[in-house]
């Protein structure tokens, strides 16, 4: 079914361009730092303004609209938000994980070493190695 | 039969806020969510074992506000550019929390708050890396995090 925003009272309009502007600007901000920030670490943070408020500002808009247009609630949007959010660690942990070995193995940048492992061994080798 | 009546409710919500409210979608909704959860259980993962499950709501709220004031300080930072004495940084946190389940929490907590990332766990020395985005105090970032959730998750999953 389709419905128009022509329906929708006005507060509620108000409300949903509320809600879509936040999170379509936030998305934009996202994009933008990911552009402008200087380093990989760095940059790693600015995408992550669309995983959480981002989304969440279109989710809630589209919930609202939807469930007023049709006059029942509609909240599978929840859904896509709790997925996103569950699911952005893993891609996260994935990339950093490659970028921390890989600036190790370069030793490049101020990359924290990895922690020496408590036994005294492993310890030896590492340092030597 | 049913090996997670958790899981296996919560798939058929799914299927039915998915699918809309029939009796035909709850009865395939059920079927699907049992097949699933015989499924999961050939996994073999570890039970969560969650004790004061009535303060995850708190839980989520704190974090919902944690996020919206950082959506809006990261947003600032990416717009206007960096303050004096403001740098970016690893941060080593040690944790007390050892359960995965708890774990997996605090990650997404820590992920999905803009400005900080949650880069390497390390199960050795229970500890792990993040990187974060603004640091003004070392120290009272890692207090905070262990303050506001870490503490919080301890008593959920005890």
């Amino acid at each position: 079914m389709i419905y128009t925003a022509a329906d929708v009272p006005v507060p509620v309009a108000i409300a949903v361009a509320f809600f879509l502007l936040v999170g379509a600007a936030l998305a934009l901000i996202g994009a933008i730092g990911f552009l402008r920030l200087p380093t990989f670490y760095e940059r790693l943070h600015a995408p992550t303004l669309g995983t959480s408020w981002g989304i969440g500002g279109v989710m809630l808009g589209s919930m609202i609209f939807f469930s007023v247009s049709a006059s029942r609630p509609v909240v599978h949007e929840i859904l896509i938000g709790l997925f996103v959010t569950v699911t952005t660690p893993i891609t996260l942990v994935l990339l950093s994980r490659a970028a921390l070995h890989r600036d190790r193995a370069e030793a490049n940048g101020n990359v924290p070493e990895k922690r020496a492992v408590t036994e005294p061994e492993v310890d030896v080798e590492k340092s030597e190695g | 039969m049913f090996p997670y009546p958790i899981l296996t409710t919560f798939l058929v919500l799914m299927w039915l806020l998915l699918n809309g409210f029939t009796l035909g979608h709850l009865l395939l909704g059920i079927i699907v969510a049992v097949i699933a959860s015989w499924a999961m259980a050939s996994l073999r993962p570890e039970k969560p074992k969650l004790k004061k499950w009535y303060l995850l709501p708190k839980l989520l709220f704190i974090v919902l506000y944690d996020i919206v004031r950082s959506n809006i300080a990261v947003a600032l930072l990416i717009l206007r550019g960096r303050k004096q004495g403001h740098t970016t940084g690893f941060i080593n946190l040690p944790l007390e929390l050892e359960d995965s389940m708890a774990l997996a929490i605090l990650s997404i907590i820590i992920t999905s708050t803009p400005g900080s990332a949650w880069l390497e766990y390390d199960s050795h020395d229970k500890s792990v890396l993040l990187h974060v985005l603004d640091v003004i105090d070392e120290n009272q970032w890692i207090e905070t995090v262990k303050e506001r959730y870490e503490k919080l998750l301890l008593e959920i999953f005890a």
